[in-house]
């Protein structure tokens, strides 16, 4: 049965990758669709303006309902957000999320034990904080500590663009947008990961470069 | 299997208040049997800015740019960068082009080729705010990053070029953002 719903799933996904490849949704072939898909990243300035939010999205147009019910973390991905506090474009701090039997762990900001394309989870930092995933449907559980806060779960997907036209100009069939445009990415739903974090943990002034990464357990 | 649940609930607590506790003395690997978070994760996918991948790397490329660490970037694609932008734009068309950021093609891939997000840690986060010049010092949600992006590419020296192709006219999101965190809209 379950298997079902994931070919159904599968196939659905597939049909959706001719539609929408958009903003980082759908973006290469070794991810599109599957769980380590990274839809979107955003970092900025909290409404506590001494800390910095960052958010992944992953896994994009989720549909409403059993679509977005369905859709877990798969434990084997660890999303990490990286920054760059030097200039060199090179990790300086890591945060990591890992998904563990209903609960996000987010790890970090800490320096990571390697640079670069593989990682290890720096699980024994003292910045650290656990947030129950929140179910599709209930209200946004939010967990707190040492000045952090964690976010895991379904979200609107908050990226808009007329991807459609955008393909219809790329492909030759249009010459312009539409007036008014139509958000293709409309009414569709993501998996999110929300982590802000105060300034001061991250370089306390300045400009970061940062980016954010999705990893499968080897 | 419930009892399992209680059980690995009841260790990861456990856990959790034993860290807490131990917070000057964190290596304490051989403590409690919690989660396993040990293995090296290899990775599949990346992104700094929006879109990039997307817009400028060749089909047949988009996974080798995802595995490229972003200090390499520039050196391995802001070639392609610069043949693919100056095959779609006609913005570049002619020598010394540029946009209405004073980049010309050339300096405006070498800063996209490294796909890094700035965020200043000093104030305003927006990737561009007309009203207060602020330019790539963040993403917010509300960022309208696609017409940003197509302005930048099709606009030309002061955002008149190409109309039709300079903006999608999908201004916002179809769900207001939320003032506190955690920030993004609750699902469809």
């Amino acid at each position: 049965m379950k298997k079902t719903k994931f070919l159904i799933a599968t196939a659905i996904l597939g049909i959706a990758t001719f539609v929408a490849i958009a903003a980082d949704h759908i973006d290469a072939p070794a991810v599109q669709g599957g769980t380590s898909d990274i839809t979107d990243f955003y970092a900025f300035q909290g409404e506590n303006t001494s800390n910095i939010a960052f958010v992944a999205n992953i896994q994009g147009l989720l549909g409403s309902g059993s679509d977005t019910q369905n859709a877990a973390f798969d434990e084997n991905v660890m999303i990490e957000f990286n920054i760059d506090n030097t200039g060199d474009n090179v990790e300086d701090l890591v945060i990591q999320a890992i998904a563990r039997d209903g609960k996000m762990y987010v790890f970090g900001p800490t320096a990571p034990v390697q640079t670069g394309l593989n990682s290890t989870i720096v699980s024994n930092t003292a910045n650290q904080v656990v947030v129950d995933i929140t179910p599709y449907g209930q209200s946004a559980i939010v967990a707190s500590s040492g000045g952090m806060m964690a976010f895991a779960g379904p979200r609107d997907d908050p990226f808009f663009m007329d991807f459609a036209q955008y393909g219809q100009i790329i492909g030759g069939n249009a010459a312009s947008f539409n007036n008014p445009g139509t958000d293709t990415f409309a009414g569709s739903n993501v998996l999110s990961i929300v982590v802000e974090v105060p300034k001061s943990m991250i370089g306390g002034s300045g400009t970061i470069n940062t980016w954010v990464e999705s990893k499968r357990r080897q | 299997m419930k009892l399992n649940n209680i059980k690995l609930f009841a260790v990861a607590i456990l856990v959790t208040m034993t860290a807490y506790n131990c917070s000057n003395d964190d290596d304490n690997n051989g403590g409690p049997t919690g989660p396993d978070f040990s293995g090296t994760y290899a990775q599949q996918d990346q992104m700094g800015r929006p879109a990039v991948n997307t817009v400028f790397v060749s089909s047949g490329m988009k996974d080798t740019f995802n595995t490229t660490v972003p200090s390499q970037q520039n050196a391995s694609f802001q070639a392609m960068f610069e043949n693919n932008l100056t095959a779609l734009s006609p913005a570049y068309a002619n020598p010394g082009d540029a946009n209405a950021l004073g980049l010309d093609a050339p300096t405006f891939t070498g800063l996209l080729a490294t796909d890094v997000l700035n965020v200043s840690l000093d104030g305003e986060t927006t990737f561009f705010n007309p009203n207060t010049g602020a330019t790539l010092t963040g993403r917010a949600l509300a960022d309208d990053v696609i017409t940003i992006e197509l302005l930048l590419i099709f606009g030309g020296e002061d955002f008149t070029e190409n109309p039709g192709l300079s903006n999608d006219n999908v201004d916002a999101n179809d769900k207001p953002f939320l003032t506190s965190f955690p920030y993004l809209a609750s699902p469809w």
